[in-house]
Order: structure tokens, then sequence, then C-alpha cells
């Protein structure tokens, strides 16, 4: 069995913050590349560069944020290299995104349907009422009750769960290899988290799209990545299928992060596993420990962790950690 | 919505009623005037009000009460013009400045504040001596004055809204530059825009009114409130009503355009509900 070849593969991809209070490396050469139609779940807590790394590929980190170094391959090209005319082609039709926030991802100013219309007539010369019909067949998609009427509404009137359909709509509008979808469900309702996810996975499997879903929430990637970018500080720790990662997790980062899911059973008076926390907080990206960043809070650390930085490791087919311990 | 709450500000419902009424009289002013107001009568100079002259005549026997009707379409005319100009390109500088910062923002306010350091009526006055007195100077001129009012205002509210996700969703759509600006970023500024308006065209009328009253705005025999006024000074001690009305008329106007952009101002701010 040949491997696919990577839709986007990130290689050393540096993304450095030049403030005030000195240099913020916010993504410290990240690489992991993404297959046709699969969903990488990419985790990590807050400040750890997984937002940064998302929009770095389509090239959107804001000031005072700058990609350093590094390659960005897609569809054969190197997305850093490209003039900016042919990124903007790229973004939406290409590589589109979908923001955490569906209560502040669409312009109150406009209606629903000027939106996606205008989404689409960015990057197809079609008409106006045929862009219309898209996007009203793109909501009927995405399960928003009518969508001819919809179309006529603003942000306002729809539902956070409505409004991120709306946005997945709106990502999905012109067939894009890559969706990036940057905690989608974290500002939403439990239940209706997964209504959202739902359409989202069916999207994005009839046309084969691959999905970078970035989140924290390691139940969402248990259910629906195929695998599992792990990062920490800046840079990625283990990498690995769904089953590697929490089944052996290599990285002590990776356990605790399992550890620490409450799930029923644990924690005080359970019965099951304790639920253990990580101890400490995430190091400053301005200050980041020598060697292996994860040190200061590893329960398994070493002197050479303090030392070197940590070697790669293969732990079996696809499954990669970056750890001075033995296994 | 909007309109309801409009229609519960009394004082918002009255401005709008006086500034909807000098709109009227400013279209309709050939079927009110009672008098051709540029017809000089040297048989009836400064008479008093009369059946035949309802606000009496000026020094050259032309109808007061015909003037000071058309007068609201001249002095409308100007003011709303005028801001026009000064929004036009208050928003285009403050919108750049906002949302390209750096260099251009520094380049653009500089400006923008000396434009603001000389008192405007000052300004206005310097303008209309260089380019010469005619309907389309003053509009140039109060055009010119205004334009920190509205970039100020802009760019503000451009910074503000440049942060917002549907910004960035945007621009990951793969918008460009103008699509994110005039789309998206413009249509959420507009609400102190407007309210900046109207406020705007109260101070445009005063401006215009004294500019003509100085002999600087809109040439005689031109029935501008202000060059009524200016007529009129030379008899206040004979006969005060030739100034009363051109003034009522002025007052009013202003008092309109400033009580619909304070209910304004109170209905779009957010923070004020």
């Amino acid at each position: 069995m040949r491997p696919d070849p990577p839709v986007l593969s990130l290689e050393g991809l540096k993304t450095f913050f030049k403030t005030e209070a000195g240099l913020a490396k916010a993504v410290n050469g990240v690489s992991f590349s993404l297959k046709k139609g699969e969903t990488l779940g990419v985790v990590g807590e807050s400040g750890c560069g997984k937002s940064v790394t998302a929009l770095s590929v389509l090239r959107l980190v804001a000031h005072p944020g700058r990609i350093v170094s590094g390659r960005i391959m897609f569809r054969g090209e190197d997305l850093l290299k490209l003039p900016l005319e042919r990124m903007r082609q790229i973004r939406g039709d290409g590589i589109s995104m979908i923001f955490q926030e569906p209560m502040i991802s669409l312009n109150p100013a406009f209606t629903i349907g000027d939106q996606l219309i205008e989404a689409l007539r960015v990057h197809r010369r079609i008409s106006r009422s045929e862009a219309r019909d898209r996007a009203v067949e793109m909501l009927r998609r995405v399960d928003l009750p009518a969508p001819e009427k919809r179309i006529r509404d603003y942000p306002h009137h729809l539902s956070g769960g409505m409004r991120q359909r709306v946005m997945i709509a709106e990502s999905m509008l012109l067939n894009p290899d890559v969706l990036l979808a940057d905690e989608p469900t974290t500002a939403l309702d439990v239940t209706v988290q997964a209504q959202v996810l739902d359409v989202m996975y069916r999207l994005t499997q009839e046309r084969g799209t691959a999905i970078l879903l970035i989140t924290h929430n390691l139940g969402i990637v248990a259910e629906s990545a195929q695998r599992v970018v792990v990062m920490y500080a800046g840079r990625v720790v283990e990498e690995g299928l769904v089953e590697n990662i929490f089944e052996q997790a290599g990285h002590p980062y990776t356990r605790g992060l399992l550890s620490s899911i409450p799930l029923p059973g644990r924690g005080q008076g359970g019965t099951g596993e304790p639920l253990v926390e990580l101890p400490g907080i995430v190091p400053s990206l301005f200050n980041l420990p020598s060697g292996c960043s994860f040190w200061p809070r590893c329960r398994e650390k070493r002197r050479i962790c303090e030392e070197d930085e940590p070697p790669l490791k293969t732990l079996g087919q696809d499954h990669r950690v970056w750890c001075w311990l033995d296994d | 919505m909007f309109l309801r709450r409009l229609l519960k500000n009394k004082m918002g419902l009255i401005g709008a009623g006086v500034i909807l009424a000098n709109i009227l009289v400013a279209l309709l002013a050939p079927y009110i005037a009672t008098h051709d107001p540029l017809k000089i009568d040297i048989t009836n100079q400064g008479a008093l009000p009369s059946e035949e002259n309802l606000f009496g005549t000026d020094e050259y026997g032309r109808d007061i009460f015909s003037r000071v009707i058309y007068g609201t379409r001249i002095s409308l005319y100007i003011s709303v013009l005028s801001v026009l100009v000064a929004a036009t390109l208050g928003i285009i500088l403050g919108s750049t400045a906002g949302y390209y910062g750096g260099w251009a923002d520094n380049l653009i306010m500089r400006v923008v504040d000396a434009i603001m350091s000389f008192p405007a009526i000052l300004l206005a006055i310097g303008i209309m001596a260089v380019l010469g007195g005619h309907i389309y100077n003053v509009v140039l001129a109060l055009g010119f004055v205004y334009i920190p009012w509205f970039a100020r205002v802009v760019r503000g509210s451009v910074l503000s809204i440049k942060e917002k996700e549907y910004i960035e969703a945007s621009l990951a759509m793969g918008g460009n530059d103008l699509t994110v600006l005039f789309r998206h970023i413009l249509p959420n500024c507009m609400a102190p825009v407007i309210v900046q308006a109207t406020a705007a065209l109260a101070y445009a009328i005063l401006a215009e009114s004294a500019l003509s009253f100085l002999g600087l705005g809109a040439p005689p025999p031109a029935p501008s409130w202000g060059n009524i006024l200016s007529d009129a000074r030379n008899f206040m001690l004979d006969n005060a009503l030739m100034t009363i009305f051109p003034g009522v008329a002025i007052t009013l106007a202003v008092l309109g355009f400033n009580l619909l952009g304070d209910a304004l101002r109170d209905l779009l701010d957010p923070r004020l509900k």
C-alpha cells in the first residue's frame, strides 16, 4: 500500500512575535503533514501555538507576529513564497478556516446570504442569482432549516449553533482541500457541539476535504480524528494515530493530558483511576527552559532533559515522540 | 424597531420635524414665496410686516419673507454638500489611517491635527479669501474644515472593528483589503458617522451664515440667511424685525439638527440604552 502524498505539509515552521517584552516563540519549528481527506487533531493547552500554526498556514498572522522560517507545502508550492495575490486566491478556495467564535465571525451588518454570496464571488465568476442558489443549497446541506428564508436573516437572528453551521457552509462553499477548524465547537453548548461536528464531517467526507482540527477537547479528537499531533510550548511533542496516542502515549505530557480528563469515577470519591492534574503552568514563550520545554513540569525528568533538546523516537508506524525517555 | 424608538424620543422627533419642515420649504420655495426674492422695489424700502410683505422688505425693497424662504434652499444646499464633502474625505482618510496604521496613520492624522488646530471658522475665512466668493467655494471651504470631525471618528471605529473576528474570517476566505474595508469595516462604522454628520450639519449652517454675514459666503444678492442678516444689520436699530426673521430661521434649523443629532447619538450608542 503506497501512502497518499500529503495535501498540506508543514516543515520546520517558526512563527515568532516580536514584542517589547522580547521575542515570543509561539510556533517553534513545527512539522507535520495532512493527508487527503483525513482529520488531524492538534491538541495542547492554551498558548501552545495551535491557533498561530493555523493562521500561519493562511499567512494571516497579525503584526507583530511573523513567520520566520520553514516551509508550508500545498499543491506542490511553498505557500510562504507565493505572491500575496496568489495567496489570496488560495484562502477560502484551496484552504479555508472556521473560527472559534461563531458569534463574532459573521459581519453583523449584512445578511448571511450576502456574506455567502460574496465569499463565492470573490473566487468564482458567477452571477449573483447563481451564487445565491449555491448558497441556499449549501445552507440546506448544513441542516439550516428553511434556507431560502434564512438567507435573508442577519447574524443576530441566528443561534450560536446555527451561526457555526453558516460558517461551515461558508468555508465549504468552494470545496477546499483543507479546512482549518480552530476550536470550532468550543463556544457552543455540548448538545449542539455534536450536531455541528456531524455536519462538518459529513460535508468534508463527501468532498474529500482534510481537516486540521485544533482543539483542547481530547474527547472530540478521540471521536473524530485519525491522527493526532500534540503540541507543547510551540513544538510538536508527539504525533501518532489516535489509538497510539490514547492507548500507548509516549510523551509524559500526553499522558498528563490524558489523565487530567475528568471522567465519571475519576476524582474524589471515585473508584477509577485518579484524576491527575499537570503540575505547574505553560512556560512563558519569551523565556523557554533550556533542553526540553516540558522538563519543569515533567514527573519523569532526568538531568539530560534540562540540557539538551529531546531526540525524535519512533515508537511504531506513524507514532513519533520527542522525548529523552527510554522506551 | 429603530423608527419606533426614534418616535419615542420627543426631542428627536421635534428635531426631525423641524428639519423635515426645512427640507419641504427648500423644495417648495417657489410655491411658498410670495415674491421674487431678488426683485428690487425702490418704492417699498424697509417696509414693516404687512399683508403684502409678511416679514416686511429690506433696504432695496425686496420681500424678506420670500428671501428667507429661498434662503432655506441655499443654506441647506451649501451645508448638506459641504458635510458630504467633509464626510467623504474624512471617511477615506480616517479609514486608510485606521486600517493600515503605521506611517500612513501618522502622516494622515498629523495632517488632520494640523487642520484641527485652526479654529474652523477662521480657517474657512482664510480659504474663502483665497478662493473668492462662490457657492461651491463655500462648499469646499466648509468641507475642508470639517474633515477632522469625520476622519477622527472613522479612524477610531475602524481601529476597533478591524480587530473583530469577522474581519479575520473574511481575510481567511480570500477577501482583499478593499473588500474588507468597504464591505466589512465601513458599514459597521456608519453609526457614529451619521451622528457626527447631523451635528456637523448644524455647525455648517452656522458657519455658512457667518461667512455670508462677513461677505465671504454665497455672493449677494443670493438670499442666503447670512446675507439677509448682513443686509439687515444696518437697520437693526430702526427695524429689528429685519434681523429677527433670518435669525430665527437659522436658529430653528440649527436647533433641529442638534436635537436630531442628540437623539441619534442616544439611539445608536448601545452604551446609553
